[in-house]
């Protein structure tokens, strides 16, 4: 993607206030699952209006950390997570779960469309949190959402049939409309691409390149080569840790940890 | 006795094939079990098989023709004056030779007893004809089973297909069995529907299956009009569904989604004793707690309530319906893929938001197969409603009235001695006929439902 190669200068004349004005921030996120700890004590910093990769090998902990910052750990019964999690400096425990998550959408690594029809699928988050007076403000965030996911066009003249119809590409940005239908701030994907053939991959990654210009955007991927195209900073881990982040080009080509240059030159992972 | 002495020799011959067969094989490969191309075990149970199953079909065959070969041979054995009698005549005198047979009697008509003195030889006979011919096919299976075998001999195959045959007897032996049912169910019903034309009994709304015995009886011409039976069963079903349905798909949520994995280990298996509860023990509840209390509970407002109430008999049926509804409803929502609970948790949804707009949705048509399944038990359901809803053919919605259901008349009308051409009788086939039809829908609808919900998520 020729887009992706865009911001890095202008990312490192902000890097000292990145502390200040990052969108969430986590600190000593230790994460349990039963007996088992998956995340030690990890630190960092999501920057708002960047996109932010997280890679690492299979069981490194990337999709945990993701689930704590809009809390969804919470509805797994062996979880436990500890440490400080921040949203614009406000703890997100002191939140209402519900609110958090609305504030901060997901896309799943499946795409998960409900057995409803497209606009439903759409209108469902706009709907549970009242946010339209009336139907045709509904129509309109519907329509914005859709439009916005790039998928507008492919279902405009079938918006009352099943979600589960169409095809997966289409069903995983349908997930994208209808995480962006609540109007959140973040917009957290874990592997979104997984599931999905290279052409419409590469429509999703085209689409989190024109997300970014309105949300905050945290990606667990992973591949390597999708990180370096859709993301402006990078997060490696392994086994729990957190070894590095950085802008995602220095991550690429000078990486400072060993394990970090093991991993992006395919010794491991 | 002779059966169970046939048997016995039976099976020691078979094991004695087994034996000669593996010995056989191992000596013609010289004792090296390699150079066999199945092992030596197969080569026993080929000759085994051998042994045994000619020998069965033998005997089955016996069974089946030994009493029309007897009537045969006894009836042709009669003077020619009692042979040209009417054929029902014909049949009493042959009980009567039986009878006498089986008591040890000597009859005063010596025509008679020359039969019987016949029918004794014949049957003591029997026994040793069998034997021997039984001994025949099982010594001749053996032998040729035994020439068969060769080292290139693929027995292991051979055995396989009798497997095969084995488990497909097996499983067309239900098959059959149900279509046997229906036959008998049909051709009783079509006569019956010879004496009582379909369109009442289908239509007809009065009820009073007694028929005149003796012509003479006074008062008993009969009404087949089926009409107030299938009223209540409709009344008694909708009410044990009005218990069950929300009942078993509340608690199904709750073991589902809220409840903690020690409360589901504990209460899923309580609420499936449900099921296991005799439905007679059902039946008793019904009518000596439940229905007392609702008419007490009744006329302590002022209403009058029947001791036999179709609300009592249709709220316990309800209870044992119960643990149907919920273990479906269960397995269809714990169906529903994890990632369709986690996008409405992601959107912000509430834990019951997320059960009520996208996993009640996604399970319903597991839990409509359930429902169904459900219904087609309270319909079928007999010793409930025959100790707790009573006899009166009422044509009512109250549920406080005495209803009676298609079961309780079937059991009604077959009880006690019966002339089995009477319409009343008959009536029981047609009224048979029907819950099988409906139930059969219901179960065809049912599993057809659940089925395309399957396809949906794998």
């Amino acid at each position: 993607m020729a887009t992706t190669q865009t911001a890095p200068s202008s990312i490192h004349a902000h890097r000292a206030s990145r502390r200040a004005q990052a969108k969430m921030s986590a600190r000593d996120v230790n994460v349990f699952y039963g007996d088992k700890q998956a995340l030690f004590d990890v630190a960092l910093d999501i920057p708002a209006h960047h996109v932010t990769a997280l890679i690492g090998p299979s069981g490194c902990g990337k999709s945990t950390f993701l689930r704590c910052l809009n809390r969804m750990n919470d509805v797994v019964d062996i979880a436990r997570v500890e440490g400080d999690i921040t949203m614009d400096g406000g703890d997100i425990y002191a939140l209402d779960v519900v609110e958090l998550r609305a504030r901060v959408g997901m896309v799943f690594q499946k795409p998960n469309p409900f057995p409803k029809s497209i606009f439903d699928n759409v209108a469902y988050g706009p709907r549970i949190h009242g946010l339209a007076q009336d139907r045709d403000e509904l129509g309109e965030i519907v329509f914005t959402s859709l439009e916005k996911a790039g998928l507008l066009d492919e279902v405009r003249d079938r918006l009352d049939q099943p979600g589960t119809g169409l095809s997966g590409g289409q069903q995983q940005r349908l997930c994208i409309a209808r995480a962006i239908a609540v109007n959140p701030e973040v917009i957290l994907m874990d592997e979104p691409c997984s599931a999905l053939d290279p052409i419409a991959t590469a429509r999703i990654e085209e689409l989190i390149d024109e997300l970014r210009e309105h949300y905050t955007i945290v990606i667990v991927t992973h591949s390597m080569q999708q990180a370096a195209r859709v993301s402006q900073r990078t997060a490696f881990l392994h086994l729990g840790e957190l070894v590095e982040v950085g802008d995602t080009q220095d991550i690429f080509t000078n990486p400072r940890d060993e394990r970090t240059q093991g991993y992006i030159t395919g010794r491991f992972g | 006795m002779q059966t169970l002495i046939l048997t016995i020799v039976l099976l020691a011959l078979t094991a004695a094939g087994f034996r000669l067969g593996r010995r056989r094989a191992l000596a013609l490969a010289g004792g090296r079990p390699k150079d066999l191309s199945a092992l030596p075990r197969y080569y026993g149970v080929y000759v085994a098989l051998w042994v045994f199953v000619p020998a069965v079909a033998v005997l089955a065959v016996w069974y089946a023709l030994e009493p029309s070969v007897l009537h045969a041979l006894v009836v042709g054995g009669l003077p020619p004056e009692l042979q040209a009698l009417p054929e029902a005549e014909l049949g009493l005198l042959y009980s009567d030779i039986r009878n006498a047979v089986a008591l040890g009697t000597t009859p005063d008509d010596s025509a008679i007893a020359a039969a019987v003195a016949h029918y004794r030889s014949l049957s003591a006979s029997a026994p040793l004809g069998l034997g021997a011919l039984a001994l025949a096919v099982t010594l001749a299976g053996g032998g040729i089973g035994l020439r068969l075998v060769s080292p290139q001999l693929r027995a292991r195959r051979s055995v396989e297909t009798v497997v095969r045959a084995l488990l497909l007897v097996s499983s067309t032996i239900a098959v059959f069995t149900t279509i046997g049912i229906v036959l008998s169910l049909l051709f009783e019903a079509v006569r019956f529907f010879r004496l009582v034309p379909i369109t009442e009994f289908l239509f007809g709304l009065e009820w009073s299956p007694q028929t005149a015995i003796r012509p003479d009886q006074v008062g008993s011409t009969g009404a087949f009009g089926a009409g107030p039976v299938f009223a209540g069963t409709a009344l008694i079903s909708v009410i044990a569904m009005a218990v069950a349905a929300p009942v078993g798909l509340l608690s199904a949520i709750y073991m589902a989604e809220y409840a903690p994995k020690r409360a589901r280990a504990v209460l899923k298996p309580l609420l499936e004793i449900l099921a296991g509860i005799p439905t007679v023990v059902y039946g008793f509840f019904a009518a000596l707690t439940v229905a007392p209390f609702i008419r007490g509970f009744g006329s302590s407002l002022g209403l009058d309530v029947a001791s036999e109430s179709a609300l009592a008999a249709g709220a316990v049926m309800g209870v044992m319906i119960i643990p149907f509804v919920s273990s479906l409803s269960d397995d269809a929502i714990a169906a529903v893929p994890n990632s369709l609970r986690e996008g409405a948790y992601g959107l912000g949804a509430t834990r019951s938001e997320t059960i009520r707009q996208v996993i009640l949705p996604a399970a319903l048509p597991g839990i409509v197969g359930g429902l169904l399944l459900g219904v087609s038990r309270a319909i079928g359901e007999t010793m409930i409603v025959v100790m707790a809803a009573g006899l009166a053919a009422n044509l009512t919605a109250n549920p406080f009235d005495a209803v009676t259901t298609v079961t309780v008349q079937i059991v009604t009308l077959l009880t006690g001695d019966q002339e089995f051409d009477s319409a009343k009788t008959l009536a029981a086939f047609a009224l048979g006929l029907m819950l099988f039809l409906v139930t059969l829908v219901l179960n065809v609808i049912a599993l057809y439902v659940v089925r395309r919900y399957r396809e949906q998520y794998e």
